[in-house]
Parts: structure tokens; C-alpha cells; sequence
């Protein structure tokens, strides 16, 4: 029976494409909206979440304020040895080291280039080798080797050297490139990282880089620590604050350094990720609205027109809850095929701006991701915005009188 | 003895539009008989179609009795008349009727999805009926690809679906020419005399009139003559 009111409600449905498809378009545009915010997200949140992962939650990332992201930018404000020294001894620390980062020319082919250049620890006492920090660690090389301790002309570098072309030729293992000036052999070369600055890293050992920029003796751009498995990250990070603000001699709540634990930091993004998505899902959430008006619109026309249908319906046996089904089935549709378009247009927009965002902007970051519930929620949400836009329509349809609606003309 | 199948007893019906009322039906008392077919008779607006509407329970009297098969069906309401119109009742109406996005089969199917019958059930039943119309051969067609006669026989196969007591015809015959109208009666006869409906037909043809067991005239809603 309720097949039966699917295929009558289909078939008054493809009797006027037209009016169905643009009613279906309103619904559409909306989910659309939504498929493709949320899916992208969702993958954003679903990356940067990753990446946190694979840092480790007992990783505290120490920075002199005012230089958010771009690493290598001067500033007043340094962190030194004298910090890292200070936050080695602070309870709780398993290891911790100073990232040295410098912008660094690179020449190989006739081309130069500019990129940013890392530092290896010499001794590594309680330090970690930058390979293993920068979230790298779970980024080995991929052709070649690592740099050790004495290679002191010898260079690691980002995937993009590899096979990007950034030379008008791609540069080989054994290649010579010139850093600054001095000549460093090519012994290694890193997988994939995802984001461009990382992906263009050289990577050389402390000494080379000390004599490629001498002013930057002990001076780092970011310190990380390595919580001990027993601490809460939380809290080290608490006392390398309290530590840090003696040693540089700062009062409360004018710290020049800031002090990150992942929690922290995921929190944050979380935050800021869902209030962004929240906003623009309400926007899309408004053209869902209007989309559910013109559904209501559609049903109310729908059922003026077909009045002396539902008066012969009735007239030859249908109780009104049958009329009511079958007006919300016939909507219903028309949200679910409607949503069901939003999903797949929404899927492939969002794949869209994956590609685009990987070919053009040539970050990892913007990756759709399509949960199951994703999908279902919005194939559900859309059959329900219709039967709902629908309910009222097919009420009036259902309490229409038989004869009234008989001699309706 | 005759068994009565319908019954009117004082039957009023008084529409109120704004502040005009109008009594459509004027105390009208009648009886018809199973297996009996009756023509109603009557000027435009004596109340004919208000008559027959309220003995197929698409509307209740405002005073009076009606009895469907010795049920008093006055005072129901609208999902128990839905219930009765369903299986005691067939409709055949003036315009046909048919739903325009329906074939001829789905549409003698219809009434039976109403009351719940299996799909392969009601194809054999609407086929099997199509036939007794002879439109076994059209049976999935568009009405828009049927002429009136063709359509108003699928809608006496439509009133047949549920194998109803009661058929009732309000001017069967109207929209069509006098030869289609003739033959339409003669499926409405076979009703009658073969597969023993109680039929009850509303008609301004005299000549369609006296083809019927019994002629009842209206006038201004009230009975005026039983012939
Ligand atoms: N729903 C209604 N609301 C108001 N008045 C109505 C309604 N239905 C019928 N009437 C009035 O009741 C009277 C009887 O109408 P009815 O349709 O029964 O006449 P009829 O005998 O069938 O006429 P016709 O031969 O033209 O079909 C008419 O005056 C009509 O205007
Ligand atoms: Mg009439």
C-alpha cells in the first residue's frame, strides 16, 4: 500500500518536472551547503587532529610571542640557550630542544630560491634530532639518507625538491645545491608532508647552520619539550611558564613567550573550527528554510489543483489519514530526491575544493571527508524538512469535505 | 419479501451560506430496494445530487434518517463514512473522474488499495472487470488516451472494485452524445440484471429515466412523485 502512494506521488511529481525540479532546487542548494561545510570540516578537523596525533599529546611547544606561524621572520623577542637550559631542568621534562629555523638562499641549475633552513642538534644529550620533532617524526626520508653529526656539507630536503621542478630540473641524490654561498651535497630526501613551507625544508646539521648564520648562536625560534610519560602535560607546561617567566624575569600575565601544550592547541582550533562552521551551516541552514517554504508552496499549489482528485479519492474509499500520507509522502519525496542531489552536488564540491586546494594552494589541509552519518543525517534531514514542509499542506488536503472538494472545479 | 437497502426518512438538508440558508432537501422520505434500480428525476437544483451524495455518505443529513443496509448512517463520522463509502458504495459520476496520472488499471485498482487488498489480488480484479467493459485492451491507458464513453466505463468498473451493495450514478450519461450515453446504460443494465447491484441513477433524459425499475422526481427538494 505505501508503494502504491510512492508511485502515485512520483507520478504526480514527474507530471509537473518543471515545478518539481525548481522546487527541488531550494532544498538542494541548502543540503548542498551543508554536505560540502560540514564534509570539509570535518576533514580539516579530522587533519589538524591527525597531526596532533602523530606530534604526541606530551609535546609543549615554547614560542616568543608575536610570531604566530611563519618561523624565520625576526623578532624582538628570542628564546635562547639560557631557556632551554632553564626548561631542561623543570620537573617533569623528559627531553626538550631548540629549533633554530632561517631563510636560507638556495641555488642549484643557475635558479635561486628561498626557503626555510632547520637545524640537527650536535650533541643530543637530552635533545631531540629535529627529524624527530617538527611533527616530522612520523616523517621519515624517503630516498637516501639522514644527515648525521659531522656532515658538515651534506643536506636533507623537502619532498618538493624531489620532483616539483623547482629548478626547471628536478635535483637527484649527489647533487650539489648552494646554501648561502657554500656548497652542500644532496644525501637525502623527505616523504610527503602535506603542507608547502614544510615540504620545502632543508634540513642541515647545527654546525653548517651556525656558520650560514653566526648570528644565530643559540638563539631558536621554537622550543619543544617532551613531557615525561607520568606528567600531565598540562601541568608541565604550567611550571615551564613559572620557570620561564624568573629566568626572563617577567611578571604575571606579561609573558613575551607563549606556551602550547597539543590539548591546548586542538582546543583552541576546536573551537574556533565549530564556531566558523556553526556560522556558515546557519547560512546554509537559511537557504534550507527557504527551500522548505517552496516545498510547502509547491504542496499547497499541488493540492488546490488536484481538490477533486482528493474529493475522488475519498469519495471511493480513502479515510483522510490516507489523503494525509499520501500529500507527505509526495513531499517527502520531493525533500529526499532534493536532498539526495544536495548530497552528491555538496560531495563533489567539496571534493572540488580538495583538488583545488592540493593542485593550486598545495596544502593537505582542506581534504573532504564523507562520514557515513554525514550522508544518512542528510538524506534523513532532507526527507523530513519535506514531509514537514509538507505536513501542513497535506493536513488542509485531508480535512478538505467530500463534496466540497467534488464540486470544486 | 423485498429487503429495503436504503432508506430516507425525513431527510433535510439545509446549507447555510453567510447569512442565506438554503434547504436543498425538504424532508424527503424514500425507499429503495435491493437489486432494484431507481432513476431520480428533477429539475436543476431540486436537490438530486444532495440526495444521492448523502445515501453515499460524502455528506450527512442536517435532520432525518438515512438507513444504509438497516445501519443509520446520520450521524457518523468521516473515517466510519469513508469505511462504508469504501465497500458498501460505487460512484459513478457525470465528469468520469478518473486520476489523469493513473492508467485505466491502476485507477480500477485505487479503491481497492484503500481497503488494503494485496497488489496481485487487485490486478486480477481490475483486469477481470476491465473486461466486463470491454476495455481489457485499453487497460493501460492514460484517461486523456480514452474517449468519455471508454473513460465512464472504467469508472463503472472503478465502482465495482470493492463489490459494492450500492451503485450510484449522478448523470452518468450527461457529458456524453446520445448513442455512448445509451451504451453505458447497457453496462449499468448488466450491473442490474447480472451481477444483481442495487443501482441508483440521477438523469435528465426521460428516455434514460424509463429504461430504470422505478422513476422518483424531485422538486425543490422534495419528492414529489414515485412512478
Ligand atoms: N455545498 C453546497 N453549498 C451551498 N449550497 C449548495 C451546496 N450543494 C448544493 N447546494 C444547493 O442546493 C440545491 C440543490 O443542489 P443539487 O446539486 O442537489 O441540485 P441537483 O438537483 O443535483 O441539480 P443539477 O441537476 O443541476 O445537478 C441547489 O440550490 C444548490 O445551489
Ligand atoms: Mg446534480
Amino acid at each position: 500500500m505505501l508503494t502504491d502512494y510512492f508511485r502515485y506521488g512520483i507520478q504526480n511529481l514527474t507530471k509537473r518536472k518543471m515545478r518539481s525540479w525548481l522546487t527541488m532546487l531550494g532544498i538542494f542548494i541548502g543540503i548542498a551547503a551543508v554536505v560540502a561545510l560540514v564534509s570539509l570540516g570535518q576533514g580539516l578537523q579530522k587533519y589538524i587532529n591527525d597531526e596532533f596525533e602523530k606530534m604526541g599529546r606530551d609535546m609543549i611547544l615554547i614560542q616568543p610571542k608575536g610570531e604566530l606561524g611563519a618561523p624565520g621572520t625576526t623578532t624582538p623577542v628570542q628564546l635562547t640557550k639560557e631557556d632551554l637550559d632553564e626548561v631542561l631542568k623543570v620537573k617533569g621534562i623528559d627531553r626538550a630542544a631548540g629549533v633554530p629555523v632561517g631563510t636560507i638562499e638556495i641555488e642549484f641549475n643557475d635558479v635561486k630560491r628561498y626557503a626555510f633552513a632547520l637545524a640537527m642538534p650536535v650533541d643530543d644529550s637530552k635533545e631531540y634530532s629535529v627529524l624527530e620533532l617538527m611533527f616530522i617524526q612520523n616523517y621519515g626520508i624517503e630516498l637516501g639518507k639522514e644527515i648525521e653529526d659531522g656532515d658538515a656539507r651534506k643536506a636533507n630536503l623537502g619532498h618538493y625538491y624531489l620532483n616539483r621542478n623547482l629548478f626547471e630540473k628536478n635535483v637527484q641524490l649527489g647533487n650539489k645545491v648552494t646554501l648561502n654561498g657554500e656548497v652542500f651535497e644532496v644525501v637525502g630526501f623527505y616523504e610527503v608532508i602535506g603542507n608547502p613551507s614544510d615540504d620545502q625544508n632543508i634540513y642541515i646539521t647545527r654546525d653548517a647552520y651556525y656558520e650560514l648564520f653566526p648570528e644565530k648562536k643559540d638563539v631558536y625560534n621554537i622550543i619543544y619539550a617532551k613531557a615525561a610519560l607520568s606528567e600531565e602535560p598540562s601541568q608541565v607546561a604550567d611550571r615551564i611558564e613559572r620557570v620561564l617567566r624568573k629566568s626572563r624575569n617577567l611578571e604575571e600575565g606579561k609573558e613575551d613567550f607563549t606556551i602550547q601544550t597539543a590539548d591546548s592547541f586542538l582546543e583552541a582550533f576546536n573551537v574556533i573550527l565549530g564556531v566558523v562552521q556553526a556560522v556558515l551551516i546557519g547560512i546554509a541552514a537559511i537557504s534550507l528554510f527557504v527551500g522548505a517554504v517552496g516545498i510547502m508552496n509547491t504542496m499547497y499549489t499541488a493540492i488546490l489543483e488536484r481538490t477533486k482528485e482528493i474529493g475522488v479519492m475519498k469519495a471511493i474509499g480513502a479515510r483522510n489519514n490516507d489523503i494525509l500520507l499520501l500529500f507527505l509522502i509526495e513531499s517527502g519525496i520531493l525533500g529526499f530526491v532534493g536532498g539526495g542531489i544536495g548530497v552528491l552536488i555538496g560531495m563533489g564540491f567539496a571534493k572540488l575544493v580538495e583538488i583545488i586546494a592540493t593542485l593550486v594552494l598545495q596544502t593537505a589541509l582542506l581534504k573532504a571527508y564523507f562520514p557515513w552519518y554525514l550522508i544518512i543525517g542528510a538524506l534523513m534531514f532532507s526527507f523530513l524538512v519535506g514531509a514537514a514542509s509538507g505536513l501542513l499542506p497535506a493536513w488542509q488536503a485531508s480535512q478538505l469535505k467530500p463534496v466540497d472538494a467534488l464540486r470544486y472545479e | 419479501m423485498k429487503k429495503t437497502i436504503i432508506t430516507l426518512e425525513d431527510v433535510w438538508k439545509i446549507y447555510v451560506m453567510g447569512h442565506v440558508e438554503v434547504a436543498a432537501l425538504q424532508g424527503v422520505s424514500l425507499d429503495v430496494y435491493q437489486g432494484e434500480f431507481v432513476s431520480i428525476m428533477g429539475p436543476s437544483g431540486s436537490g438530486k445530487s444532495t440526495a444521492v451524495n448523502m445515501v453515499g455518505c460524502l455528506d450527512i443529513p442536517t435532520k432525518g434518517r438515512i438507513l444504509l443496509d438497516g445501519k443509520d448512517i446520520s450521524h457518523l463520522d468521516e473515517s466510519d463514512l469513508a469505511q462504508i463509502r469504501g465497500k458498501k458504495i460505487g460512484f459513478i459520476f457525470q465528469q468520469f473522474n478518473l486520476l489523469p496520472t493513473l492508467t485505466a488499471l491502476e485507477n480500477v485498482s485505487l479503491p481497492m488499495i484503500f481497503q488494503g487488498i494485496p497488489a496481485d489480488a487487485r490486478a486480477a480484479r481490475a483486469e477481470q472487470l476491465l473486461t466486463i467493459v470491454q476495455l481489457k485492451d485499453r487497460m493501460n491507458h492514460r484517461p486523456s488516451e480514452l474517449s468519455g464513453g471508454q473513460q465512464q466505463r472504467v469508472a463503472i468498473a472503478r465502482s465495482l472494485a470493492n463489490d459494492p451493495e450500492v451503485i450510484l450514478a449522478d448523470e452518468p450519461t450527461g457529458n456524453l452524445d446520445t448513442h455512448t450515453g445509451e451504451n453505458v446504460l447497457d453496462f449499468l443494465h448488466e450491473l442490474n440484471r447480472k451481477h444483481k447491484k442495487t443501482i441508483v441513477m440521477v438523469t435528465h433524459d426521460p428516455h434514460l429515466a424509463k429504461r430504470a425499475d422505478r422513476i422518483i422526481l424531485l422538486k425543490d427538494g422534495q419528492v414529489v412523485k414515485k412512478l
